[in-house]
């Protein structure tokens, strides 16, 4: 287990005040001066150090992204933007959620430095319209950090002038994705931008920005300060630091914790979860990265360590390490259908595949449910998510095909036995509720 | 999918109340020029607040506002789904019906909102209610989880929900957060980590980031006291206000329903003390909560000390709920996290008002 | 210039271009919904999916950036995959409900249905089902054939300027539509059915009325302004059934005016379609042989002097030419093409009434000031241009004449010729230009102190360097299809001749005794007096109300013509159908009428009277040209001065949906003026 030592998010719970006050207690905005007197490249060369990886599901290189911004935004007058992207809401996923409510300062504080680094003089934080306490307690946080100084003009004493402020969107997943975030924050639907040109050449009103997760960027300031070597140290290579998991679903106390990254799985949920319900044995399966990334079954989850590597090596993803646990009670069928009706209630309905694949693919697995299906069905609909992926703008197509795939790969007999109940019986009530 | 489309009904005009819309000339302020349309879907959402739900007189209103075409402000209405294109009502419950809250009952949650306000997405004029079922809120940690008003209900139960609409129906007051007597989203009995202090005070203060002496003279005023000792770190922030702000109403809740049958488990029963160490026990009347009477029952069951009630898991506070006359009490205000804190010598902002002799009822002594 | 690898083909492309722009050069076709190549990129059909080496995923071609060494594979079995997938996908919620579709026969999705579908569907669901959305009088929609390209969503915005089209909801439910299913007020919106790859947008007129193979395809010229747009005339027998545009870069693009494609039920109204004579005072059917007789009987008896004639606004320069060499042959003087009154004087020199910059070459300026026009409403698709200029960044646009919405910001200087004025005195904003343009409208030349506008137009162009040794920035914009044509042949007073004002009153007061109106109808005819009037023309408009003889000419779409546009280009169109009942190709009528009057035309074939016309205005042989003009005539146009009058500058606005004889006789284009007016009386704007 993670020692206490070693956490970032030392206010994870809001056992402690989340305000100025409190942060300071805990070390946050401790000479962020001092961190603001390094050079800017230093710090994105110490956060490539790091290893740190994008904490939204993508898990590209922190430190690499942010070297791709212009060095000199005054050369053509466009200005370079941060943009922290708090808009959370990958089913399972509720970990930013307690950083920008429990512990707000860290994630202004991070914000600051990151766009220094980037010598962006602007942050927007851009979080789900759901999250109304929390906005306001960002709010609240940012408007003490104004007023002590620590950010505005001269933030911190250091010369540099930054602004931070909190932008909301009003209910769209989508917008979850780096540049449908761009064009909701412009004003428009959140409707995922073609790259070429990537936001760092070309983003918020055509300016170089860079869109980062909240955890990213709230982890900033403790590495800085504890040097990329401690960062580097936990976890193993290419996945190194701490991560926050959210552990929900069939397990005796569903959490959100902060822990090392490639934990095993069962001693994650054994030590933090009170176990999974009904014993280790009556795991069915888990989802370990939030909805988009495929299940994995219960006898490939001994050992099974939780980072980017060691879910890959199951044809799964750490995700956002939103890890869903599933019991035997399970209608396993019936969840990933839920699955799919959310993908399809979300698809922006730009692009061809993922419009008409989501509706396709959720109308075929909503049969499925109930065993109102053909069995030919089963390969029709496995070919459908594999036409939808990757041929669509952004992820959401893929995320909607993969939980699917994972299904058919580890549950096919499931469907099929679901099948065969519906034929034999077709008069009977549906088997599945809806 | 869902289609969203202006409602058949709509008021001739909508124009911003003169506080909202200084507030709106406001939000402009955080874009740069020429880039006003960025804060339509802020602009949007207070109109909504304003008038229940999104009009289409107001989406012209913001349109004129923002210099944009009112068919772009249309697409924006139309494509997220927190705006309320028709009447929803005053208490609107909205139910994550997505994989965490389905996997931990979200279906009991629908249905008891089928039962006791009605069809979905239909006004129970009666309750002025209304529900729907949202994606994903973001709380899967604490499922299933409803949203009413500006504030998550979490940690629910078909019974739990069914006691919440009532409440709002009677005009009472629902409390935020978890329903099952944990603090946020820590493990149900107590967290598993941060528990360590020095960790969490003290430790940062060893790699506390150089600077020049001048350099950190300069450092703004407030920050030089960061290095010492931390003193009281709870302060208001974090008491979760209840909907409808009725704080502070000990009475809210002293109901008087049937007991339950008490469940006796033998391995639930904490701890208990036949008298206090070193002969003198800690003040419980600073808890919360507990009252001069309450105290008194604590006592006779064996509880002196804020420790005894930190350590307190879900099956210890099960026990000891049997044994008082007044329900959920422990879980409602909280007891154990207050305890945890008051038993490592911080302050709570209630004990800072019992202590500075502002609550009557916890005098010394009692009342 | 960057080199690509295409299907084993290596190209070597501009750079800046797109992967699928690539293929096109390399000659290898990429199927394509959404890209168009006018438009901003969506990328959002999925259709022009290829595989470039290194890259993981298959790429969208119409966005992706060729690059050096890019190896690209469009036949690859991925790729046949991905494009049959994606085409299931359009299918999916698409009704196969192409017999009864519009769009049949001419439809993308059919036609990319058939190259790369799959011949059998899988999708075994029911399909979505939308209700048709109202877009006003001109655009018909089916809504459950939308495919979501978003061509009418871009087009609309960007290249019309008007932002009237959105789509609203999102995924699967996303739907077309305006705010409240308003009308589409753009006067370009009819480009959207072009645009529409699919039958979700089509023409509200021609519903139902024909399909493609039975059309036959005529290339003709637009008249309804002076763009000389270029279109495609489809019939079906005698009928016109609809008009399209055609493509060309220079001139309209493919984007083609409301009134300019739309008019064609204006061409079976109203026609006149045998001569009339009157008769105790009353119009009679008769004879052409009757006709002509009496109309040479006339101009025989009557002295040169008093006999005039004046050239309307849809003609083309055959009969101006053939009107004007038999009535100079008779020594009449009294000739005019301006029936608006324009000040413009062929002696002047060519570039005195040219749009010289042309129309492409606006993209080329780098400032501009319109002065006493409305090219939004007087020649939209140029609008279009300017738009599109000024979209692209760095263009100034100021305007003196009416505040109007033109769907770009200007710099308002003011309402008439005080401003235009104090601009010439003080140019400043125009300091740095190096390809400064002066637009000057009808509305600013045709009023009685027109020549001295135009001379301090020319003023102004020259102080603030918009004519240079490669530059000509000094452009009229013309609102009359003939106009350009009538001054390049000289149609205008010959000496001692009077103008069309002098005319008119000359007529009133009984020293001018025969007015032959060559489809004028513009003008007052209730000033005439007792004249003798031939009317000419094709439409029972105001002129044929007037005539005491009618002969029956034949519309644009009935006669080969050549046609001169604003910025001076010879086009050519060609005739689509066959003239109505007795109505006849118009240089045929002069022809039979030159014969009874021993004043024998020498023509008898179109060839043979074009080379009459090259003969004497060697310049109109060159078809598709622009003829240089000598820009040393505007020196001498700006020296000229004279008084000017304090009125502001009227536009052509007035006259979008009412401008001639065609448009007056179009129920589609009164219904669009309807539709204005109350658009107006709405929104308070007097644009």
């Amino acid at each position: 287990m993670l020692a206490d030592q070693d956490r970032i998010f030392t206010n994870l719970y809001g056992f402690h005040d989340w305000g100025l006050k409190g942060a300071l207690k805990r070390g946050v905005w401790d000479n962020t001066k001092a961190l603001l007197s390094r050079d800017p490249d230093g710090i994105i060369d110490e956060m490539k150090a790091s290893g740190l990886r994008g904490r939204g599901g993508a898990g590209f290189p922190t430190g690499l992204k942010w070297s791709f911004m212009p060095k000199d935004p005054d050369a053509d007058g466009r200005p370079n933007y941060l943009i922290v992207n708090a808009d959370e809401g990958e089913p399972g996923t509720c970990k930013d959620r307690e950083i920008i409510r429990h512990d707000p300062h860290r994630l202004i504080e991070g914000s600051l430095l990151a766009a220094y680094a980037m010598h962006a003089r602007t942050a927007y934080i851009y979080i789900r319209g759901e999250f109304i306490q929390e906005r306001l307690h960002l709010e609240a946080a940012i408007e003490e950090a104004y007023e002590a100084g620590l950010i505005g003009r001269n933030a911190c004493g250091s010369g540099w002038d930054f602004d931070c402020y909190v932008h909301h969107g009003a209910g769209a997943y989508i917008c979850g994705e780096e540049t449908a975030l761009i064009e909701s924050l412009e004003g428009k639907k959140g409707m995922p931008r073609l790259k070429p040109p990537f936001p760092a050449n070309c983003g918020l009103y055509g300016c170089p920005s860079t869109v980062n997760n909240v955890e990213s960027i709230a982890v900033t300031g403790e590495i800085l300060r504890r040097g990329a070597g401690w960062f580097a140290g936990l976890g193993r290579s290419n996945n190194t630091g701490t991560k926050i998991f959210a552990i929900s679903g069939h397990v005796n106390a569903p959490c959100v914790v902060e822990e090392e990254m490639g934990i095993d799985l069962r001693e994650l949920i054994e030590t933090h979860c009170g176990g999974v319900r009904g014993g280790w044995d009556n795991l069915l399966a888990v989802i370990p990265g939030g909805s988009s990334v495929p299940c994995v079954p219960a006898d490939q989850c001994s050992p099974l360590k939780m980072d980017f590597d060691g879910l890959l090596e199951v044809k799964s993803g750490l995700g956002t390490a939103a890890v869903i646990v599933m019991d035997k009670s399970t209608d396993i069928v019936r969840v990933i259908a839920r699955l799919s009706a959310f993908y399809e209630h979300e698809s922006c309905g730009q692009c061809t595949p993922c419009r008409e694949g989501t509706g396709w693919m959720n109308r075929v697995m909503q049969r499925m449910v109930t065993g109102q299906a053909h069995k030919s069905e089963i390969d029709m609909l496995l070919d459908v998510t594999k036409h939808v992926e990757g041929h669509t703008i952004c992820a959401l197509g893929d995320a909607a095909a993969w939980p699917i795939q994972g299904l058919v790969r580890h549950f096919r007999h499931v469907i099929e036995e679901r099948i065969d109940e519906y034929t034999s019986n077709p008069a009977s009530k549906p088997v599945a509720a809806e | 999918m869902s289609v969203r489309r202006l409602h058949n009904e709509q008021p001739a005009s909508f124009a911003f109340t003169p506080e909202n819309r200084e507030w709106a000339m406001g939000q402009l302020e955080k874009y740069p020029r020429g880039h006003q349309a960025s804060a339509v879907i802020p602009l949007l959402w207070r109109a909504q607040e304003q008038h229940g739900w999104l009009p289409e007189p107001a989406i012209r209103h913001v349109a004129e506002m923002l210099d944009m075409k009112p068919i772009r402000v249309l697409e924006v209405a139309t494509f997220y789904t927190m705006y309320n294109l028709k009447p929803v009502g005053k208490h609107f419950v909205q139910v994550c019906g997505n994989i965490s809250c389905l996997l931990r009952g979200a279906d009991a949650l629908m249905k008891t909102c089928e039962d006791k306000i009605g069809p979905r997405d239909t006004v129970n004029d009666d309750l002025d209610m209304s529900w729907t079922e949202v994606e994903c809120a973001g709380a899967c940690t604490n499922a299933p989880v409803v949203a009413i008003g500006d504030d998550y209900i979490e940690d629910l139960t078909g019974e739990k929900l069914a006691e919440i609409i009532a409440r709002l129906r009677n005009g009472e007051a629902v409390k935020p957060g978890p329903q099952n007597g944990r603090f946020s989203s820590e493990p149900e009995g107590g967290a598993t980590s941060l528990l360590d202090r020095q960790a969490i005070f003290e430790a940062w203060k060893t790699y506390s980031p150089k600077a020049e002496a001048d350099e950190k003279a300069a450092e703004p005023a407030l920050l030089a006291d960061a290095h010492e000792e931390p003193e009281l770190v709870e302060d208001s922030h974090d008491e979760p206000e209840l909907i409808e702000d009725t704080r502070d109403e000990p009475e809210l809740i002293e109901d008087t329903r049937d007991e339950p049958e008490l469940i006796e488990d033998d391995h639930a029963e904490p701890e208990l003390l036949t008298a206090p160490r070193g002969g003198k026990g800690d003040d419980l009347k600073r808890i919360k909560g507990v009252g001069p009477k309450l105290e008194g029952v604590l006592h006779e069951l064996g509880f002196y000390h804020f420790d005894q009630i930190a350590d307190w898991n879900r099956e210890n506070i099960a026990w000891v709920d049997s044994r008082l006359k007044f329900k959920g009490r422990i879980e409602r205000d909280d007891w154990v996290s207050q305890a945890r804190l008051l038993a490592s010598g911080e302050e709570t902002a209630f004990s800072k008002r019992v202590d500075k002799g502002d609550v009557p009822s916890s005098k010394k002594g009692g009342a | 210039m960057p080199k690509l690898t295409i299907d084993g083909i290596e190209v070597e492309i501009e750079s800046g271009m797109t992967v699928l722009q690539a293929c096109e050069e390399a000659g290898v076709e990429i199927p394509r919904f959404c890209y168009h190549e006018r438009l901003s990129i969506a990328g959002n059909c999925r259709m022009c999916l290829v595989e470039i080496e290194k890259m993981p995923k298959l790429a969208a071609s119409c966005a992706m950036p060729a690059g050096e060494g890019m190896v690209v594979r469009t036949r690859s079995e991925k790729v046949r995959a991905a494009r049959q997938n994606v085409m299931e996908f359009q299918l999916v919620n698409h009704p196969l409900d192409c017999p009864i579709c519009d769009q049949g026969g001419e439809c993308d999705l059919q036609d990319e249905a058939m190259a790369y579908g799959l011949g059998e569907g899988r999708f075994s669901e029911d399909k979505h089902a939308f209700e048709p959305k109202y877009m006003g009088p001109l655009i018909k929609t089916m809504m459950n054939r939308c495919i979501h390209c978003t061509r009418c969503v871009r087009f609309i915005a960007e290249i019309a300027g008007t932002e009237e089209i959105g789509a609203i909801g999102r995924g699967g439910a996303t739907e077309i539509i305006t705010y409240l299913q308003a009308a589409v007020t753009s006067e370009l919106s009819g480009n959207v059915i072009d645009l529409c790859p699919v039958g979700a947008l089509t023409s509200r007129p021609y519903a139902f009325s024909a399909r493609p193979w039975e059309l036959r395809k005529t290339q003709g010229i637009d008249v309804m302004d002076a763009v000389g747009s270029n279109i495609r005339i489809d019939s079906r027998g005698a009928s016109v059934m609809r008009i399209l545009p055609r493509n060309h870069d220079d001139v309209n693009e493919e984007w083609l005016a409301d009134r300019s494609r739309f008019i064609w039920d204006g061409l079976k109204s109203r026609r006149l379609d045998r001569p009339y004579m009157r008769k105790g005072g009353k119009l009679v059917e008769t004879s052409w042989d009757e006709a002509l007789a009496a109309v040479a009987a006339k101009l025989k008896s009557t002295a040169a002097e008093k006999i005039g004639a004046i050239a309307g606004d849809l003609c083309a320069v055959e009969e101006m030419f053939a009107l004007k060499s038999l009535l100079e042959e008779l020594g009449v003087t009294n000739l005019d093409c301006r029936q608006n009154g324009a000040a413009l004087d062929p002696a002047l020199g060519r570039a005195s009434y040219l749009f010289n910059a042309s129309i492409a070459g606006i993209e080329a300026a780098d400032a501009l000031i319109i002065i006493g026009a409305n090219p939004r409403l007087e020649a939209p698709v140029l609008n279009a241009r300017i738009r599109k200029r000024w979209l692209a960044g760095g263009f100034k646009i100021s305007v003196i004449g009416e505040r109007a919405d033109l769907t770009y910001d200007y710099n308002y200087l003011g309402a008439g010729p005080e401003s235009l004025k104090t601009i010439v005195a003080g140019h400043e904003a125009f300091d740095g230009a190096q390809r400064p343009m002066v637009i000057v409208g009808q509305g600013a030349i045709a009023r009685p102190d027109g020549a001295a506008i135009l001379s301090q137009a020319a003023r102004l162009a020259d102080a603030i360097g918009a004519v240079s040794a490669d530059w000509n920035g000094f452009c009229v914009l013309h609102e009359a299809a003939s106009r350009v044509g009538g001054l390049d042949v000289g149609f205008v007073p010959g000496t001692g001749g009077g103008t069309v004002a002098d005319m008119i009153k000359a007529a009133g007061s009984g020293a001018l005794e025969v007015l032959y109106l060559l489809g004028a109808d513009e003008i007052d005819m209730k000033a005439l007096g007792d004249a003798f009037v031939i009317y000419q023309g094709s439409h029972g408009d105001a002129g044929a109300h007037r005539a005491d003889v009618i002969l029956p000419g034949s519309a644009y779409t009935e006669k080969d013509g050549t046609y001169v546009n604003t910025e001076g280009r010879v086009q050519l169109g060609a005739r689509a159908v066959m003239p109505p009942g007795e109505a006849r190709e118009d240089w045929r009528i002069l022809r039979a009428l030159s014969g009874l009057m021993d004043a024998k035309l020498p023509f008898d074939t179109p060839e043979e009277l074009r080379d009459r016309i090259s003969d004497a205005v060697p310049h109109l042989e060159q078809v598709d040209e622009i003829a240089f003009a000598d820009s040393a005539a505007l020196k001498a146009l700006a020296g000229k001065g004279g008084t000017v009058a304090s009125d502001p500058f009227r536009s052509g606005a007035a006259d979008h949906y009412m401008g001639n004889p065609i448009i007056r006789a179009s129920a589609v284009m009164a219904k669009c003026k309807a539709l204005h007016e109350r658009e107006e009386e709405a929104t308070g704007t007097d644009a």
